[in-house]
C-alpha cells in the first residue's frame, strides 16, 4: 500500500533516542511571571515593537509587527504589562543578546477576541496576508515566515508534502503532535490545500513513529497520502523527503517550488489549523525537553518562556548535566544562556550529561577516506570544502557548492578523525556571507561616489554656462548701445559707481572713526609745529649742501 | 610547389584579416587593470592612500606609481588580494596607516548648526540636510571614511563602530586541538 519510494545517497544512523521522551502525553505549562518575546524570531526582518513599556496587553495582542517581506508578526502570549523592550537573551549560537519585549504577566491570561477566519469563501490572497499578521512561521527549525511559503506566485504548486519525518535523535515534538492532534492537523493541511491550489498531498513520517502513522492515516480523508519512509537521517530534511517520496531533485541553489512541490511541517499545519479556524495567532509550540532531566517529555509551551521555567517544568536538570543543546544533537547548537526563552524556532531541549554526550575527541588530521563524501545526503564531496574552508580559500569551498551544504552533520559524524567539518563550512559560509555584504556596500559606494563626483562636474558646467550666457548677453546690449564710444555696459558702469561710492563712504568712515592727530589743532600748537617743520627743513638743507666729511 | 605557397599566403592574409578587424572591432577601452583593482578597493573614498578617492588610486596602482599597502580600510585581507591579483609580493600596511575598525559616522542632533559643510564633505552624498537644518548621516550608506570630521564647525559629528549582533555575527574558524606527540 506504500507507494513507490525512492532512497538518497548517503545518510546516518544516529542512536534514536526517542522513547524517553515520546512516551508521555503532551503536558501544559503553569503560567509564569515573565515572558520574554524576542522580535527576531524568523528569517528575514525582524519585528517592530508596536507596544510602549507601561502598555497592558492581552494574550495574542500583536506586539511586533512584520517589518518587509520576508517577515511575520509576533504575539503576546499572555495578558500583563510591557515592562521592558530591551536587548535580552536569545537562543543563538552567539550568545549576543537581540531585542525583545518583557512582559509582566497579571495572571489573568485574558485573550483579545479572537476572530476565526472563514477561509473557503476568502480568496487565497486575502488569507495570506492574515497569516502574516497572524505570526505564522515554519516551526520545522528554518522559520521562513509562512505566508511567504503559501504564496507559490508564479510557480504552480501540484503537490504538497507534510514533513513529519522528525528524523534527528532525541526530538519527538512532531511525533506526539500527530498522535494527539492528528485531526486538527489535517484541518490545517486543507488549509494549506486550499491557498496553494494544489491536488496531490503527501504526509511522509518515518517508520519509526508506527503510532503517529496510525494516527494519522485515521484521520486523514481520501485523497491525502500518508507514507512511511524509512528511517534515515536526514530524511525529514525539505529535499531529501521530496526525494525519497517523489524521486524529484531539487535544483543547485534553488527551492522545492522550483519543481512545483512545496513543503510544510506538521507542526506548522497544526498552528495554521488554530489560526485559522480558531482565529489565535501562533503564541506557543510543542517542545521536546530531553536528556539528563528528572522527566522529559513533550511540552506546549508559550513563545517567550524562559528555558529556566521550562527545565523546571520538566522537573529540573539532574545532578551532573554538562550544558544545553538548543534543537538536535545533530544540528542544534550549545546554549549559551539559560535565560533565553523559547521561539519558534526553538522545537527541543537536550541536557547534556557526560555519559551521553562525551565531550568531543581530539581532532586528527584528514586522512581522504572519503567516508564523509558516501556519508552526504546532497551529494558533495566534504573533504574538498574542508580543505579550502580550512585554508580560507573560500572561491574553491564554494565552486565545490558549498551552498548545497544542509549542515545536517552526517560528515561530521562518520570523520575517522572527528573533524567538525560542518564548523568549518558554517565558518566559510558566514565569511562568503561577509564579503557578499561588504561587496555589496562597496559597489553602492562607488556608484554614489561617481555620481558625486559627476553632479559636481555637472553643476560646474552649468555654472560655466549661465556666465557664458551672460557675458553674451551684455556683449550683445554694448553692442546694441547708441554710444560707441562707452565701451563697458551700462550695467557695469552701474556697478562701478556703486562701488566707488562704497569705497568712498567706507574711507570717509574711516577717516571718521580715527582722526588725526595733526587736525584742527589749538592755533598755539600749530604754530609750534609749523617752526618744527621749519627747522627741519633748514637742517635738511644744509646736510645737503656740505659735502661729505667721510 | 608555387600553389602551395600561394595557398599558405591566402590563408595568412586572410587570417591576418580577421585578426586586424578583431583587434579593432572588439578593442578594450578603458584600462582592465584599473577595474579589476578597483573592485577590490573598499570604496571608502577616504582618501587615506593619498589619492583623491579609490579610482585615482587603482589608476596610480595600475600605473605602478603608487604601493599596493596604502588602504587601511581594506586592511591586510586588502593587501594580500591585491598583491595576488598583481603577482607581488603582499606586505604589510604602509607606515602610519592602520586598519580600523569598521564604523559610521554619526550627528549629534543637539549640536548640529546645519552648516552644509559636511554634507559637501561626504564623498558618496550619505548626508541629508539644508543650510539651517539639522543633517543626518544615512547609515546603510556611511563608508565610514571619517571626510565629515574635519570640516564640521561644531565638533559634532563622531564615529561608531559597528557593534556585532546576532545578523552580522560570523560562526568562528574552528579551534585545532594541537595532539601531544612527545
Amino acid at each position: 500500500m506504500n507507494p513507490k519510494l525512492f532512497t538518497f545517497n548517503g545518510g546516518v544512523h544516529p542512536a534514536g533516542h526517542k522513547t524517553e521522551s515520546c512516551t508521555t502525553p503532551i503536558r501544559s505549562m503553569p503560567l509564569l511571571p515573565k515572558y520574554v518575546v524576542p522580535m527576531r524570531q524568523h528569517i528575514g526582518e525582524p519585528a517592530r515593537p508596536v507596544v510602549a513599556v507601561g502598555d497592558r496587553v492581552l494574550r495574542g495582542q500583536m506586539i511586533g509587527a512584520a517589518e518587509g517581506y520576508v517577515s511575520t508578526a509576533v504575539h503576546a502570549p499572555t495578558s500583563g504589562r510591557v515592562v521592558a523592550i530591551e536587548a535580552s537573551a536569545v537562543p543563538h549560537p552567539s550568545g549576543l543578546f537581540d531585542l525583545a519585549v518583557v512582559i509582566e504577566a497579571d495572571g489573568e491570561d485574558q485573550a483579545i477576541a479572537f476572530q476565526p477566519i472563514d477561509w473557503r469563501s476568502l480568496d487565497p490572497s486575502a488569507l495570506r496576508n492574515r497569516m502574516r499578521d497572524m505570526g505564522l512561521a515554519g516551526l520545522g527549525g528554518a522559520v521562513f515566515p509562512s505566508y511567504i511559503k503559501l504564496n507559490p506566485g508564479g510557480q504552480k504548486i501540484h503537490t504538497l508534502i507534510l514533513n513529519g519525518a522528525e528524523c534527528e535523535p532525541w526530538i519527538t515534538c512532531d511525533d506526539r503532535l500527530m498522535r494527539e492532534r492528528a485531526p486538527e492537523m489535517l484541518r490545517g493541511i486543507e488549509i494549506m490545500q486550499h491557498a496553494l491550489g494544489c491536488s496531490k498531498v503527501i504526509i511522509g513520517i518515518e517508520d519509526n513513529k508506527p503510532e503517529a502513522l496510525t494516527a494519522m492515516r485515521a484521520a486523514a480523508p481520501v485523497g491525502i497520502e500518508v507514507v512511511a519512509v524509512p528511517s534515515l537521517y536526514p530524511g525529514g530534511g525539505g529535499k531529501q523527503l521530496t526525494y525519497t517520496l517523489t524521486g524529484v531533485e531539487t535544483p543547485t541553489g534553488g527551492r522545492s517550488t522550483d519543481v512545483g512541490i512545496q513543503v510544510f511541517n506538521v507542526g506548522t499545519a497544526y498552528s495554521l489549523y488554530r489560526a485559522v479556524e480558531l482565529g489565535e495567532p501562533l503564541i506557543s509550540r510543542i517542545v521536546t525537553v530531553t536528556g539528563h532531566i528528572a522527566q522529559p517529555g513533550n511540552f506546549e509551551v508559550r513563545i517567550g518562556t524562559p528555558l529556566t521555567d521550562l527545565i523546571a517544568a520538566a522537573g529540573g536538570m539532574l545532578p551532573g548535566a554538562s550544558g544545553e543543546i538548543v534543537g538536535g544533537p545533530m544540528m542544534g547548537f550549545d546554549l549559551m544562556d539559560l535565560a533565553a526563552p523559547v521561539t519558534k524556532a526553538v522545537n527541543c531541549l537536550i541536557i547534556k550529561n557526560p555519559a551521553l554526550f562525551p565531550p568531543k575527541p581530539i581532532e586528527l588530521s584528514c586522512i581522504r577516506c572519503g567516508e564523509c563524501a558516501r556519508a552526504c545526503p546532497a551529494d558533495l564531496q566534504p573533504f574538498e570544502m574542508y580543505w579550502y574552508s580550512r585554508a580560507k580559500n573560500f572561491g574553491h569551498a564554494q565552486s565545490y557548492n558549498l551552498f548545497d551544504c544542509i549542515e545536517c552533520g552526517c560528515c561530521s559524524y562518520v570523520c575517522p578523525s572527528h573533524i567538525p567539518l560542518v564548523d568549518y563550512f558554517r565558518f566559510a559560509k558566514s565569511e562568503i556571507w561577509e564579503r557578499e555584504r561588504e561587496k555589496r556596500a562597496a559597489d553602492l559606494a562607488r556608484i554614489r561616489h561617481e555620481f558625486k563626483t559627476f553632479r559636481l562636474e555637472r553643476e560646474k558646467q552649468e555654472k560655466a554656462e549661465k556666465f557664458a550666457k551672460a557675458a553674451e548677453k551684455s556683449k550683445a546690449a554694448a553692442a546694441g548701445a547708441t554710444d560707441a564710444a562707452a565701451p563697458a555696459d551700462p550695467d557695469a558702469e552701474r556697478k562701478k559707481a556703486i562701488l566707488q561710492a562704497a569705497l568712498e563712504r567706507a574711507q570717509k568712515a574711516k577717516a571718521q572713526v580715527a582722526p588725526q592727530n595733526t587736525e584742527n589743532l589749538p592755533p598755539r600748537v600749530q604754530k609750534e609745529i609749523d617752526a618744527i617743520e621749519a627747522r627741519r627743513a633748514t637742517v635738511e638743507a644744509k646736510t645737503e649742501s656740505t659735502p661729505n666729511h667721510e | 610547389m608555387i600553389s602551395a605557397i600561394l595557398v599558405m599566403a591566402a590563408i595568412g592574409l586572410v587570417l591576418g584579416g580577421i585578426l586586424g578587424w578583431a583587434s579593432i572591432k572588439f578593442r578594450v577601452q578603458d584600462d582592465p587593470l584599473v577595474e579589476k583593482i578597483d573592485a577590490i578597493l573598499p570604496q571608502t573614498q577616504c582618501g587615506q592612500c593619498g589619492f583623491p578617492g579609490c579610482k585615482p588610486y587603482a589608476e596610480a596602482i595600475a600605473k605602478g606609481e603608487a604601493d599596493i599597502n596604502l588602504c587601511p580600510p581594506g586592511g591586510a585581507d586588502g593587501v594580500n588580494r591585491l598583491a595576488e591579483l598583481l603577482g607581488v609580493e603582499p606586505k604589510p600596511l604602509g607606515e602610519g596607516l592602520e586598519a580600523k575598525p569598521k564604523s559610521v559616522a554619526v550627528i549629534d542632533e543637539n549640536t548640529c548648526i546645519g552648516c552644509t559643510l559636511c554634507i559637501q564633505a561626504c564623498p558618496v552624498d550619505a548626508i541629508v540636510g539644508a543650510a539651517k537644518q539639522m543633517h543626518v548621516i544615512v547609515a546603510s550608506q556611511c563608508t565610514g571614511c571619517e571626510l565629515c570630521l574635519p570640516p564640521c564647525p561644531v565638533d559634532c559629528i563622531s564615529m561608531q563602530v559597528i557593534k556585532e549582533d546576532v545578523v552580522n555575527w560570523k560562526w568562528r574558524y574552528p579551534i585545532h586541538m594541537m595532539k601531544r606527540v612527545a
